[in-house]
């Protein structure tokens, strides 16, 4: 963290810092379940709302923007291969992993310079990962060979490859790292992978061309948005049922529009999951408890994926087709600034 | 159409209704049907006569060999991959009749093994034949365009995959509106496939406003395509030919592509060309890669080492139908998957932007039509603005009040 070039929050220190629950993806998950203890932490500690960075990736424009998540201004933006899609921060929020698809590789990204360090094996056209639990599995869909490849960043070697359904799109992680959820599009189906043996658990057929898969903070459910199929499926991780599917309708939108892509979790104890909708410009806020649609709350056309501020407060929707990112104050439920990034912005995260 | 009643055994039948009551929510895509009615098998048979490949005016256009086929290859390795982890099993047989076979009766033998599911990649005459011979079988029309089998000559168990005529041209005459290129002279050629796309185009413009300030037909023989100083006959034909009452764009009835290519740059006006050359309305071309078109691409190539033509995408789209039909009931027969594929729970990726599904009123697929350049997509009908009350991809094609299919039910 020392390295960092912008201000350095005074927060108590609980080893790696707790990451919002965003997508996609890609913190331990335990973190999210920590994430309680961690707001109640800082809250004790007198700190206001600390500084801390939002990462986009732009896909058009082959860079990264960053924004200052106090200003809400991009203060830097970085330069990364062809085609920058999902996005993790390593778990010292030091490095950006950066899937870029049309390098078919993965980019190390050291943030405090702001230079590709180097490259991680993977298979062709890597889309959505996700980091596993010790910080150093990075788990990764490629699009275009039906396989998920579990790369050491370390070593920078691939540990294996896990064959799964056409055109792997969406990795989630359980809180406790041991359960990989992988969507395959075509495939249309959840496939559960065991962590440790690597190998699929179960597959559960969702709505058609299934995107972004979210664990719920106690790990007890995995949330899978269906693009074409225009629904949510609720999972019970441990029988593998779907015990709800969630539908979106909006007033004067056709429901072809409807487009369920990024899946962020509430882990302030809200009961709250917010789900981007594509096409239709609009993120729909879900109560988790009852799956009822509360809201649906106008950002940018294609806005595809999602994260929170550290303190929860706050999503970071990336709107494709306008080129900007929504910043949406929750308790309000108000987008209160566009902040204009590259071109295609497409992945989003946020570092402490 | 015949229905085949499909006879459930009451016992089962009381067991599954137990299952059901017993069973918490269960959506539509979960699996559990395959448990109790034994293993889940479809056979699907595609079905095209042996012809000589359509030869491209452009020496830059490889005839294909395998047009179609290498499509439904793909669909079909797809459905399997679902398949390997459902425990659904796809049967597959491509059956190419001789250019002189009975293709009533082949078709009805083929039935009579078994054939639930027909890829019919066969042109007006035969795919009229097939779809009369085909029983209680579910026909997916993988390549005739014409717009009669569709309304007054439809089939209640044929569903068509490929756009009609009237849905290509129409995705045409919306973006000519878009545009505001209101003035249109229109070329036919002198096959019969030729005058059904310019009676589209004649549609299309009155539907949207156009207004055809002139018309005419090229009736010459195509001649030898390759001849030395070829270009100095080209150059003085096409500009006498198309001394047309002025006009913004000029459009092009050529199916067999005898002569729309020699329209670009040669005509009398510095005007475009759209049609069957030009800006060409069209279900797929290798320059579409938006909403994850580059894996179908990708992958289709990597198995046929080809580009993936209209035909194969058509193959590729009647396979994942009936996956999607397999994998989402349990059933592999033609009752259950023809329900499901005009019901409303249907909804296929077909790397269009959106969900596609088939028109109960005469089972025409639902598809954005991609309007494309030779070398790169220039845009995607419907056109913003042409709007529809329950689907603006309804603006393109015969649309319910218009059809006049009544083989299907209401």
């Amino acid at each position: 963290m020392s390295q960092r070039p912008y201000p350095t929050p005074a927060l108590p220190m609980r080893g790696p810092f707790p990451r919002p629950a965003a997508v996609p993806a890609s913190r331990p998950a335990q973190m999210a379940a920590r994430s309680w203890l961690f707001a109640l932490g800082t809250l004790l500690a007198g700190s206001p709302t600390a500084a801390y960075e939002v990462y986009v990736s732009n896909e058009r424009d082959n860079t990264i923007s960053v924004i200052d998540g106090e200003s809400l201004e991009v203060v830097r933006t970085l330069e990364v291969g062809e085609r920058p899609r999902g996005i993790v921060l390593s778990q010292d929020a030091t490095r950006l992993y950066v899937c870029t698809s049309d390098d078919d590789h993965v980019e190390t990204l050291d943030l405090a310079t702001g230079r590709v360090l180097h490259t991680l094996p993977s298979g062709p056209d890597p889309e959505l990962m996700a980091l596993g639990a010790d910080g150093t599995r990075l788990y990764i869909a490629n699009e275009d060979d039906n396989m998920v490849t579990v790369v050491d960043v370390e070593t920078r070697e691939k540990v294996t490859e896990i064959p799964v359904g056409i055109e792997p799109e969406g990795i989630g992680l359980s809180p406790d790292g041991r359960v990989l959820v992988n969507t395959s599009e075509t495939t249309n189906m959840a496939h559960f992978i065991d962590t440790e043996t690597l190998e699929i658990v179960a597959n559960v057929v969702v709505g058609t061309r299934p995107r972004v898969a979210q664990f719920t903070p106690d790990g007890r459910q995995v949330w899978v948005s269906s693009e074409i199929g225009g629904t949510v499926a609720v999972i019970d991780s441990a029988t593998h049922e779907i015990v709800h599917t969630i539908d979106f309708e909006v007033p004067g939108l056709r429901p072809e529009s409807i487009q369920p892509v990024g899946v962020a979790i509430a882990a302030d104890g809200s009961d709250k999951v917010y789900i981007a909708l594509g096409p239709s410009a609009r993120v729909a806020v879900v109560d988790a408890i009852t799956y009822e649609v509360e809201d649906y709350l106008l950002v940018g056309p294609r806005v595809w994926n999602l994260a929170f501020s550290p303190d929860g407060e706050r999503l970071f929707t990336t709107n494709g087709v306008s080129g900007d990112v929504s910043v949406i104050d929750l308790e309000r439920r108000r987008v209160i600034k566009s902040v204009k990034v590259g071109r295609l912005p497409w992945g989003v995260v946020v570092a402490p | 159409m015949r229905r085949s009643p499909r006879r459930v055994p009451a016992c089962l039948l009381a067991g599954l209704l137990l299952a059901l009551a017993s069973a918490p929510v269960r959506p539509a895509g979960a699996v559990e049907s395959a448990d109790s009615a034994g293993p889940v098998r479809v056979d699907i048979v595609r079905i095209s006569r042996a012809e000589q490949p359509l030869e491209p005016l452009s020496f830059l256009d490889l005839p294909v060999e395998d047009d179609g086929a290498a499509g439904a290859e793909l669909g079909l390795a797809d459905n399997r991959t679902t398949g390997g982890f459902l425990g659904h099993e796809y049967r597959y047989e491509n059956v190419r009749v001789a250019a002189d076979a009975d293709l009533a009766a082949r078709v009805a033998q083929l039935v009579g093994q078994g054939a639930q599911a027909l890829l019919l990649d066969l042109d007006e005459t035969d795919l009229g034949l097939a779809a009369g011979a085909m029983g209680s079988a579910l026909g997916f029309n993988v390549r005739d365009q014409s717009d009669a089998l569709r309304n007054e000559a439809c089939h209640a168990n044929l569903l068509h995959v490929v756009p009609s005529r009237a849905m290509r041209a129409d995705a045409l005459a919306q973006y000519l509106a878009w545009k505001r290129w209101r003035k249109v002279a229109l070329v036919t050629g002198r096959h019969p496939p030729d005058a059904a796309f310019a009676a589209a185009l004649e549609r299309a413009v009155a539907r949207f406003g156009l207004d055809l300030v002139a018309r005419a037909d090229w009736t010459r023989e195509p001649g030898a395509r390759r001849t030395d100083s070829g270009h100095h006959t080209a150059q003085s034909e096409i500009p006498t030919f198309t001394r047309f009452k002025d006009h913004d764009v000029l459009l092009v009835a050529d199916a067999f592509d005898e002569f729309g290519e020699y329209l670009p740059y040669r005509t009398e006006r510095p005007r475009p060309v759209a049609g069957t050359q030009g800006l060409v309305p069209t279900a797929w071309s290798r320059t579409h890669e938006q909403w994850g078109a580059t894996q179908l691409q990708r992958r289709f190539e990597a198995l046929a080492g080809r580009v993936m033509s209209p035909r194969d995408q058509a193959g590729w789209l009647a396979m994942r139908s009936i996956g999607e039909a397999v994998t989402r009931t349990g059933r592999g027969d033609a009752d259950a998957m023809r329900t499901f594929l005009l019901g409303p729970d249907f909804a296929l990726a077909g790397f269009k932007g959106v969900p596609l599904s088939y028109r109960d009123w005469n089972g025409q697929l639902r598809q954005p039509i991609l309007l494309s350049a030779a070398r790169m997509l220039v845009s995607v009908s419907p056109q913003d603005g042409f709007l529809h009350q329950h689907s603006e991809l309804d603006t393109l094609g015969y649309d319910r009040p218009e059809s006049a299919c009544e083989a299907y039910d209401p």
